[in-house]
């Protein structure tokens, strides 16, 4: 017999070794043995991340997703948008992430009841319920080494005896009485750039995406609006729901009442038709030549464009072709570690000194008597710039609305690496 | 559980304050232990009891004979405890409905509980047992929820009806509840509105023509209005019901559009796919010199573009459905080509659809770009990735005319790299790019020939060894590569070999004084020393052409093709325009009608099925030319009325230009070829068999126009024709005396369910052996293969004697009849009705199910005969209950008739008395598993009548036992 389920009928937990550590049932139950078709896929997979989000089974489908190494692996009966599932999964992960501090197998496991009480929370039916976290957080408190030593002694509860204010109300993101003796709202303006640059140095593509994450502490109801010295920047942008979009189209003006704690306002994009800046080059040299058993090295690297700020935490690493045996290479500052089983390269260079420029030089043995690998390196460059957002964006002023009191306010800008790469 | 064990080793020093210690008990004693705990007086152990019991149930333990203590903590006022309780009576009330029924008077209280938390949860949970007892309870609470002053409990009511219509579609509609749901629609509350109509939804799901979420101007207002206030998930059901209304007119359209834009800056990717599903939609309907229609395709693209950074599954459901949107409006996306470049460690699944982007993208303008990132991407670890790239350049060749030469001359350098699979897979995409301008880079073939010894792959052999047919009289040797290719023929792949045979003809045709000796060779090979039906009509195709009539030959094999074109991977239109009205869903991700996934719900079964890839589209191939045109006029001579299946025959063994799923199976043709063989055999073996050899052997045209073929040919031919009659025979499996009744054969599995396979069957029994006669039609338009059957248990332990012989792929619209024997020897269980039989089919598409009802006369042995006085004490033993008496109507046989009638079902007849006018005839049955039924058939001459009664130690038979007379005896 079975049911048509309009949503996700069931969600198996899987760990790297591929083994099911938890599994939750929304409607009736669906055997383990499902998960078989999915771990026919892992094993084809050549790498963890390879398993593809989307697998047919004869009579379901699974849509998994890998974060933190553990495959949430969701299990649905008929049509149902795939995007809805990843993002719900998505939307768990965060969730666990956000009230256990860290989303790993041991921490689901020492937690597992209010995981259930967690899933059962999230979803009705295969419908989600409530996924904000605020809400959740007053249906189900947070574990804390406190509450849990005081839970045993005086047997009390996790669980929230009141419905959750938020959820009826018009901004079902808030939850009403909020209280703080110091009101504060901070705001971080967080740059990726991804980027790929080929062998001659010029850019390929470049793009930006940014964030903007608010940790917002303030008492009742505040309303906020936040403005931009060069709001044209953002004609790519993806809001929180507490967004008036209206006010947006018409004023370039962000206007909101914030949920309570930490969310994430605003995510944008700056595609590579708009100048992206590339703050770093790289001057490459890797060879092989045909008939030696030696392959040379070098490799240096310098700041470009970066608005006066220093590159900082600067990460290189490599995929070597297979034939490479052994690395024998000279650092000018940092640390560099070679692996002979996975070919990868990785040079933790630190700090940028523009005066001294970091280099990494020296040979790579190869296999005696292979012909020369076929493959060119790709070189992937990790950094960040402090008190700098790449595209330029800056908050021009954030006025509260609504409450009567002064609240602290701070801005910071931060740039990082996406996925920048080299060709070589 | 294992882990958990490992976790009793590791963390019994460690955190004693976390769940963890719920797993550590996993003595024998558990559940007692736990049963007392549950019982406790103290509230505190009786939680953690209830805790510890829900772990083991997380991890699959069974604690389900925990029941009853657990449903004794259900009243309680502490929150969390109830909710465990909860928790725990979701999963198991299925399995103790009795016991289930203990907790309806918690739950009706509950949802009377002044907390809305607890009203809510209440009904919520009531809704997830799906135990048909607790469902009449559940009515009346559900009714006052879904009234409650409280909007959070009404709205968890909506979505309990849809729990409630999955478990009792009828209770939902007789009890009303689907009004209500309606009126849902207008609450005040937009998170009701949302659940109201995710629940509708799903309700109309099953219900395919109800007019349930019934779309008008009013009602696409107020979810407009809820649109704004939900949440986001609220936010996707509102969007995918407004993109099934149908506006009346473009401003109504345009309002929509105005409406829903603001969702394209969602921060929830499902939120801004389903917005743009609603967007392309009703764009069909604004007139193209709008403003607003450039307005709103310059909208579009930005945030599809943003999905491209999000999580990999993200990117990978996003790229699938702008693959669609790209094929629909080229123009949104024409700009932004490079955000599809491939990063190194971009997971492959998502590497594979840039690319595929990337070629519908390409156009002059960018067409530079693309090929240097191609060339780029050729240089990676990953050897599929690399195909594909070395195949993407083909395809750009084929796509931008202009690109063509830069093109050829990017893979020649990659031919220089000398790298093996890239080697082969650019001689494979040169042939393509020969196919679209001939007679253009010829240059290049001395570059290819060099590379010959290299390639080990079937398809690039295959696409060489064409090449060098096609141009042949520019190829100095072409005669030597093409013989050196020979000497191994009998270890080529079919495809291989067709193209073998096929480029040699060419070869003969274009220079036929030097090559007569290959030819003949190669045509020997084909027919004489290969099994493979296939082969061995091309061979004789050709030998006949050649021998009747070289120049029409010439005209057949060596006519202009014509020229492939891109169009050959692109989405048919209609599939294309059903999908573009699915994005989002399953079916965009699959680039299959939505019909493939609903399964049993939708009745309509779309014929069409994925154009996307593999058999289904095999139209552009080099041959397709030579039998599309004229071959149909050279066939009827050898086969008559089997023009179309020439035609499909050639058509087949070489893969599209530039597919991306695997080539179509070549075994697909042998099944073409026995019906090609069959029908002509028909119809050419009537009254006389020789002059099928004689006729291609003895024509006078052979000598006449192939005046080196050998004199030995025509006596050899008749052997591999006799084989495939052979064959052919073999198939049916008939010829067994006919004495059983057999019924006729029904259809048991319409293709409607089971994407377009169709079974029909019989059951036989046939010199003591059980058949299941099937008859297997492929009404889809791809090729079915890897057949296999398997029965549940049943009340005879019936069971396959040997695996289902479908040993040749099933093509389109064919049909192969199969009989299979059974075996009486499988697992047993008792069945209602007792003959059913429930099968299940496999194929490389998918498994189906279907049951189906055996005459229980199948399983008759012939022993079943018994001793006349064994017969009296067996019959005086039998209880007199067992007894059973039915009348048989309109049956105008004899006794004696009768009786011969029923012997040939293994019904013995062992004795007849007469007994005023009335004939009573005695007679015994033996089931194959060792059943005696005893048998009194009453015949009164001149009454069409009879009475029949059966005593039997197993009474339950007796029906079908009846059944079984009356069908032998009418039939």
């Amino acid at each position: 017999m079975q049911f048509p389920a309009k949503m996700i009928h069931s969600l198996f937990l899987v760990n790297s070794s591929g083994d099911i550590f938890l599994e939750k049932h929304w409607k009736s139950v669906v055997s383990r043995s499902v998960c078989d078709y999915f771990f026919e896929a892992q094993e084809r997979a050549s790498e963890p991340e390879n398993v593809p989000p989307v697998i047919p089974t004869p009579h379901h489908y699974l849509i998994s997703v890998l974060r933190h190494r553990i495959y949430f692996v969701a299990v649905i009966q008929s049509e149902v948008p795939p995007l809805f599932v990843i993002e719900f999964l998505h939307r768990v992960v965060d969730t666990f992430q956000d009230y256990f501090g860290v989303c790993t197998e041991a921490a689901i496991k020492d937690n597992v009841v209010v995981v259930y009480e967690l899933l059962e929370e999230m979803l009705d039916n295969g419908f989600p319920l409530a996924t904000e976290s605020n809400i959740l957080k007053e249906l189900i408190k947070p574990p804390t080494i406190l509450r849990t030593v005081v839970n045993t002694i005086t047997g009390s509860t996790n669980v929230g005896e009141q419905l959750p204010t938020g959820q009826l109300s018009v901004v079902p993101w808030r939850r009403t009485g909020v209280k703080y003796t110091n009101n504060e709202a901070y705001f971080d303006v967080v740059e990726e750039i991804d980027a790929i640059i080929d062998k001659s140095g010029s850019t390929i593509t470049a793009e930006i995406q940014g964030v903007i994450d608010a940790c917002v502490k303030l008492t009742g109801m505040p309303d906020l609006t936040l403005s931009f010295m060069n709001p044209r920047l953002l004609d790519d942008v993806s809001f929180h729901p507490c967004v008036r979009f209206k006010r947006w189209e018409a004023e370039r003006i962000l206007s909101f009442i914030p949920p309570d704690g930490n969310f994430r306002l605003l995510s944008y994009h700056v595609s590579c038709q708009n100048l992206v800046a590339i703050p770093v080059y790289v001057k490459h040299n890797i060879t092989f030549r045909e008939g030696s058993s030696q392959g040379r090295f070098e490799l240096t690297l310098g700041p470009k464009q970066t608005m006066g700020k220093g590159l900082e935490a600067v990460l290189i690493s490599s995929q070597l072709p297979r034939g490479v045996l052994n690395t024998n290479l000279n650092p000018s500052q940092g640390t560099y570690n070679f692996d002979p089983v996975t070919k990868l390269l990785s040079w933790d260079v630190g700090k940028i000194n523009p005066q001294k420029l970091p280099s990494l030089k020296g040979s790579m043995s190869l296999q005696a008597g292979a012909s020369k690998p076929d493959e060119n390196p790709t070189i992937n460059i990790q950094f960040k710039i402090q008190q700098s957002a790449l595209s330029g964006l800056k908050v021009n002023r954030l006025d509260m609305y609504g409450e009567k009191y002064k609240p602290f306010k701070g801005i910071k800008y931060m740039t990082k690496a996406g996925k920048f790469q080299v060709r070589t | 559980m294992e882990w958990a064990n490992q976790l009793c080793e590791n963390r019994q020093f460690g955190s004693k304050m976390t769940d963890s210690k719920y797993f550590t008990t996993t003595k024998k004693g558990e559940i007692f232990e736990l049963k007392a705990e549950l019982n406790s007086d103290k509230k505190e152990k009786k939680k953690e009891a209830v805790k510890k019991v829900i772990a083991s149930m997380t991890v699959g333990k069974d604690v389900s004979a925990l029941f009853p203590d657990v449903v004794n903590c259900m009243q309680t006022d502490n929150l969390e405890l109830k909710k465990l309780v909860y928790l725990y009576l979701m999963n198991y009330a299925k399995s103790q409905p009795d016991m289930a029924i203990m907790a309806v008077n918690t739950f009706v209280k509950d949802c009377e509980d002044a907390n809305p938390l607890i009203r809510a949860l209440a009904v919520r949970t009531m809704g997830c047992i799906r135990v048909d007892k607790i469902t009449e309870y559940l009515c009346e609470p559900l009714r006052k929820c879904l009234k409650d002053e409280d909007p959070y409990v009404r709205k968890t009511a909506a979505v309990c009806v849809a729990k409630l219509h999955d478990i009792n579609a009828q209770l939902v509609e007789d009890q009303g509840f689907l009004d209500t749901l309606k009126d849902l629609i207008s609450d005040s509350n937009p998170m009701v509105v949302a659940n109201a109509v995710a629940a509708l939804s799903e309700i109309a799901e099953s219900h395919p023509n109800s007019n349930l979420l019934d779309l008008n101007p009013q009602s696409i207002n107020k979810l407009l209005t809820a649109l704004n206030e939900c949440t986001e998930w609220g936010q996707i059901f509102i969007l995918d019901c407004l993109a099934n209304y149908t506006p009346r007119d473009d401003r109504e359209s345009q309002s929509i559009c105005e409406r829903v834009t603001p969702r394209l800056s969602h921060a929830n990717s499902a939120v801004v796919l389903s917005a743009v599903k609603v967007l392309m939609k009703f764009m069909e309907m604004l007139p193209k010199d709008l403003d607003y229609y450039s307005t709103l395709l310059k909208k579009l693209a930005p945030p599809l573009v943003t999905l491209l950074s999000a999580e990999p599954e993200l990117q990978y459901v996003a790229l699938r459905n702008i693959n669609l949107i790209v094929q629909k409006r080229p123009e949104i996306l024409k700009h932004e080509m490079k955000v599809f470049f491939v990063k190194y460690n971009d997971p492959i699944y998502v590497k594979l659809e840039k690319l595929d982007i990337m070629i519908r993208l390409a156009s002059q303008a960018n067409i530079a770009q693309v090929l240097a990132e191609l060339k780029e991407y050729a240089t990676e670890v990953d050897v599929d990735f690399v195909r594909k790239a070395v195949r993407a350049i083909g395809r750009c060749a084929i796509k931008v005319e202009q690109s063509a030469e830069r093109c050829v001359s990017t893979l020649l350098d990659l031919i220089q790299t000398k790298v093996n699979y890239v080697v082969q897979e650019a001689i494979v995409v040169i042939k393509d790019i020969f196919r679209k301008y001939p007679n253009k880079y010829e240059s290049v073939i001395a570059t290819l020939c060099e590379n010959l010894d290299s390639l080990d792959e079937p398809e690039a052999r295959a696409a060489m060894i064409w090449i060098v047919g096609e141009y042949a009289e520019r190829i100095d040797n072409a005669d030597e590569l093409l013989e050196s290719f020979l000497e191994g023929f009998h270890d080529e792949s079919t495809q291989v070999q067709l193209q073998l045979l096929t480029a040699i003809v060419k070869l003969f045709l274009k220079k036929p004084t030097e090559t007569q000796e290959l030819v003949q060779q190669v045509l020997s090979l084909a027919t004489q020393d290969s099994d493979n039906p296939d082969l061995r009509d091309r061979g004789y195709i050709y030998w006949r052409l050649l021998s009747t009539d070289p120049v029409a030959a010439k005209e057949v094999v060596l006519a202009e093709k014509p020229l492939i074109s891109e169009e050959t991977d692109l989405i048919e239109p209609t599939l294309l325009e059903e999908l573009i009205c699915h994005i989002g869903t399953l079916a965009s991700v699959y680039h299959k009608p939505p019909s493939a996934f609903v399964e049993g719900s939708r009745g309509v079964m779309h014929k069409r099925l994925p154009a996307r890839t593999g058999s289904g589209e095999s139209t552009e191939s080099p041959d397709v030319g030579a039998a599309g045109g004229s071959a149909p006029e050279a066939a009827p001579s050898i086969i008559p009325s089997q023009g179309d299946l020439l035609g499909d025959l050639l058509n087949l063994d070489m893969a599209p230009p530039t597919t991306s799923g695997p080539p179509p199976p070549s075994t697909g043709m042998q099944m073409g070829g026995m019906d090609l063989l069959g029908g002509g055999l028909d119809s050419l073996m009537g009254d006389e068999s020789e002059p099928l050899g004689g006729d291609i052997g003895g024509s006078p045209a052979m000598g006449a126009g192939f005046g080196a073929a050998p004199a030995v040919m025509p006596a050899s031919l008749n052997a591999p024709v006799g084989g495939g009659l052979g064959d052919l025979f073999d198939l049916g499996g008939v010829g067994m005396p006919m004495g059983a009744y057999i019924p006729p054969k029904i259809v048991w599995l319409p293709a409607m369910k089971a994407k377009g396979l169709e079974i029909s069957g019989t059951f036989a029994r046939r010199a003591g052996v059980i058949q299941m006669e099937l008859i297997l039609t492929n009404k889809a338009m791809s090729v079915m293969t890897d057949f296999a059957i398997q029965f549940n248990r049943n009340s005879f332990g019936l069971a396959p004697a040997g695996p289902l012989q479908v040993l040749t792929p099933l093509g389109p619209n064919q049909t192969i009849e199969v009989s299979l024997p059974l075996s009486t020897v499988g697992p047993v269980m008792k069945m209602d009705p007792l003959n059913n039989l429930q099968v299940a089919v496999k194929n490389n598409i998918d498994v189906f199910y279907f049951s189906c009802q055996y005459p229980i006369s199948m399983l008759f042995v012939e022993d079943g005969k018994m001793e006349r006085q064994v017969f009296l004490a067996t019959w005086k033993d039998i209880p007199n209950d067992n007894e059973s008496q039915f009348q048989i109507k309109d049956c105008h046989l004899n006794s004696d008739a009768a009786s011969s009638k029923l012997q040939g079902s293994n019904i013995f007849t062992i004795a007849k008395r007469t007994v005023e006018g009335q004939d009573m005839l005695y007679m015994s049955i033996k089931l194959s598993n060792g059943i005696w039924v005893l048998a009194e058939l009453r015949v009164q001459a001149g009454n069409p009548n009879y009475t029949i009664s059966l005593k039997c130690r197993a009474p339950e038979v007796s029906q079908c036992v009846f059944q079984c007379y009356e069908a032998v005896l009418k039939n």
